[in-house]
């Protein structure tokens, strides 16, 4: 207790130098808690609107389907068994046909893949109802994404080619009836939604689909043969390896940031040690050992991430608590990377995290400043009275 | 007797009012652009919507199936090759000195930004094998007098489901050729502007291709020199031969 009066009036007295230290420290942990709360926050809305928008609880993919060959896309169909097109029926499957195509707004040839749905899907988020129109040309809906690359809006009609199962060109006038805003930019870029009976015809493929999504509440609903499932931990992986890999950026900013605080109280210690050879000798002529000197120049260090950590609640829980409100513009076009993320990220902070990052940047600090209070040890006592240098 | 089938031959198309029929003119069409072995320097000129690009390449063709093209210019393409073995497509580009395959989506794409797709450089069936023709009148086109034939796909993995060719009576070559899709929309049209006869043979020297989806202004390709039945070693259609 003794020690914890000494070290904080110490500190006190140091004012000015004790408050920079105090300032920088509490900055890191800021940014810290914000770097890992905005990451979060970004990795909970991108699951969440992969699976509200794209994979449900979780996807069937015909054996042939791989998304990162687009070699395989041709092949990769089949028809739906009566099983499967049962369980469609009662809302637990929905199908997507996908097909590669060409469309040809304002006469410049584009690759687009095609996916067929069904209107009457509730499955997902995608706004699917919308594919209506006349029979004089295939509805279409588009995403913001690809409505801003091929210049198209709602009413505008453009020529779509396709190959059907043969491989014979055929070609057709698509009315873009809805443009929907997602953020999950891979059912967006560069693909064009219609009706799954209209693709089915078009491709000449009655009844068959390349991707079978499970609703949220069924999940995985036994073998289907030809159709490998895919969870989410397998869908989501893209997600948590950006995510990863973005948290070993942030990392790094952390790390820059508790170097510089931690040389700051590195200073201070060595400082204090060699500016305070007489209290210290003083210390032990009245009966303190060294190690309880040596303890309390550590614990004098060791309360700056304390006094760091209550200034850095002060200024910044309402600061964190306005971010998580108001959240955080990313950048124009980020979204454009093929990654799923909001225009606006919400930060989500965890109690876990914030005692985490305390604990953290206190066992450091404490480390730091226990560091250069080793050399109060090896200190001669009387040579320390006279303050004589060592 | 010779003499005697030879004239039972032509006696078709000597007699006045005789028209012959769709499979005979796709036939002698076939005859004439069909060959063996050649080898052949060509210029495309790909007529952008705002410039023009020119390029040359020359090319190594044995029969139907087979063929290398090496661009000899401009300097960015200087050097990029195609192979075609069959159904598989080859490309070589020396900036990255890869060797990619095209296939898939890749090939419905535009071939150096021509009007040409990498499928129709696929297409190399004959015309008589695949479709069956029908004679529906004569016009004249570049003053030059012609069979008008509508073609229709009697196999189901073509191309194009059908087409319009306006045939020269005289040389039997196909001097305009529209190209359908299955719904009938027209997606692109060929044009011969320039033809030339070599051995007993007409053949195009310039030609125009549109894609009608698009808003280009066609690709007009030359053949400055070709020679038939030439010897073509062997490597030349291997993928080894890319990187050479």
């Amino acid at each position: 207790m003794l020690a914890l009066k000494l070290a904080y009036r110490n500190l006190m007295g140091a004012k000015l130098r004790t408050w920079l230290n105090m300032i920088v420290l509490s900055m890191a942990f800021l940014v810290i808690i914000w770097n890992k709360g905005l990451l979060n926050g970004w990795d909970q809305q991108a699951r969440r609107d992969t699976i509200d928008w794209e994979i449900g609880g979780g996807v069937y993919w015909q054996e042939n389907y791989d998304p990162y060959d687009p070699y395989t896309i041709e092949d990769s169909h089949g028809r739906m068994s009566d099983v499967t097109l049962k369980a469609v029926e009662d809302g637990k499957l929905t199908p997507i046909l996908i097909a590669q195509a060409s469309i040809y707004p304002e006469g410049r040839v584009q690759s687009v893949s095609m996916r067929g749905i069904d209107p009457a899907q509730a499955l997902l988020d995608l706004p699917a109802n919308k594919l209506t129109g006349d029979n004089s040309s295939v509805p279409a809906m588009i995403g913001q994404r690809a409505a801003r690359n091929f210049k198209l809006n709602v009413g505008d009609y453009v020529t779509v080619r396709w190959r059907d199962v043969n491989g014979t060109f055929d070609a057709k006038e698509m009315q873009i009836v809805h443009i929907f805003k997602t953020n999950v930019s891979t059912i967006d870029a560069r693909v064009v939604w219609v009706p799954l009976a209209d693709l089915q015809e078009m491709m000449q493929m009655p009844t068959e689909t390349t991707l079978l999504v499970t609703s949220q509440e069924a999940g995985f609903q036994g073998s289907i043969p030809g159709w490998i499932f895919k969870d989410h931990y397998f869908l989501l992986t893209e997600i948590r390896e950006m995510i990863e890999m973005k948290s070993v950026s942030g990392q790094v900013m952390f790390l820059i940031l508790m170097s510089l605080a931690m040389l700051a109280i590195f200073d201070t210690q060595v400082l204090s040690i060699f500016r305070r050879q007489k209290e210290i000798g003083t210390h032990i002529a009245l009966g303190m050992t060294q190690r309880q000197v040596v303890a309390l120049f550590t614990i004098e260090g060791a309360m700056h991430a304390v006094l760091a950590a209550i200034l850095a609640a002060l200024y910044g829980f309402p600061l964190l608590y306005l971010q998580a409100k108001s959240g955080w513009s990313m950048p124009e076009g980020t979204d454009d990377f093929g990654m799923t993320i909001a225009d606006i990220v919400y930060p989500s902070y965890s109690l876990g995290l914030v005692v985490g990052t305390t604990l953290i940047v206190l066992i450091t600090t404490t480390i730091v400043s226990y560091l250069p209070a080793r050399r109060i040890s090896k200190m001669n006592p009387t040579d320390a009275i006279r303050g004589k240098i060592q | 007797m010779k003499k005697i089938i030879i004239v039972l031959a032509i006696l078709p198309w000597l007699l006045p009012g005789q028209t012959p029929t769709g499979s005979e003119i796709l036939q002698q069409i076939d005859d004439n652009i069909i060959a063996g072995n050649r080898t052949a320097t060509s210029t495309m000129i790909v007529h952008g919507r705002r410039a023009s690009r020119t390029m040359t390449a020359k090319s190594w063709i044995q029969g139907t199936d087979q063929s290398f093209t090496e661009y000899l210019a401009p300097a960015r393409e200087r050097g990029t090759k195609m192979l075609k073995l069959g159904d598989q497509l080859w490309m070589y580009s020396p900036q990255s000195d890869r060797t990619i395959r095209i296939a898939g989506h890749m090939l419905r794409q535009s071939m150096m930004g021509s009007d040409l797709s990498y499928e129709d450089m696929m297409e190399d069936r004959s015309l008589n094998a695949t479709y069956s023709a029908t004679v529906i009148g004569s016009e004249i086109i570049r003053d030059r007098d012609c069979w008008v034939l509508e073609l229709v796909a009697t196999v189901e993995d073509v191309n194009y489901h059908s087409r319009k060719i306006w045939v020269d009576k005289e040389r039997m070559l196909g001097l305009k050729e529209d190209l359908f899709a299955k719904s009938g929309k027209l997606l692109k049209t060929t044009e011969i502007q320039e033809v030339f006869k070599i051995d007993d043979r007409w053949y195009p020297r310039r030609m125009i291709f549109k894609d009608q989806l698009s808003k280009g202004k066609g690709t007009e390709f030359i053949i400055d020199e070709i020679e038939f039945d030439a010897h073509i070693p062997d490597y030349i259609f291997s993928k080894a031969a890319l990187k050479k």
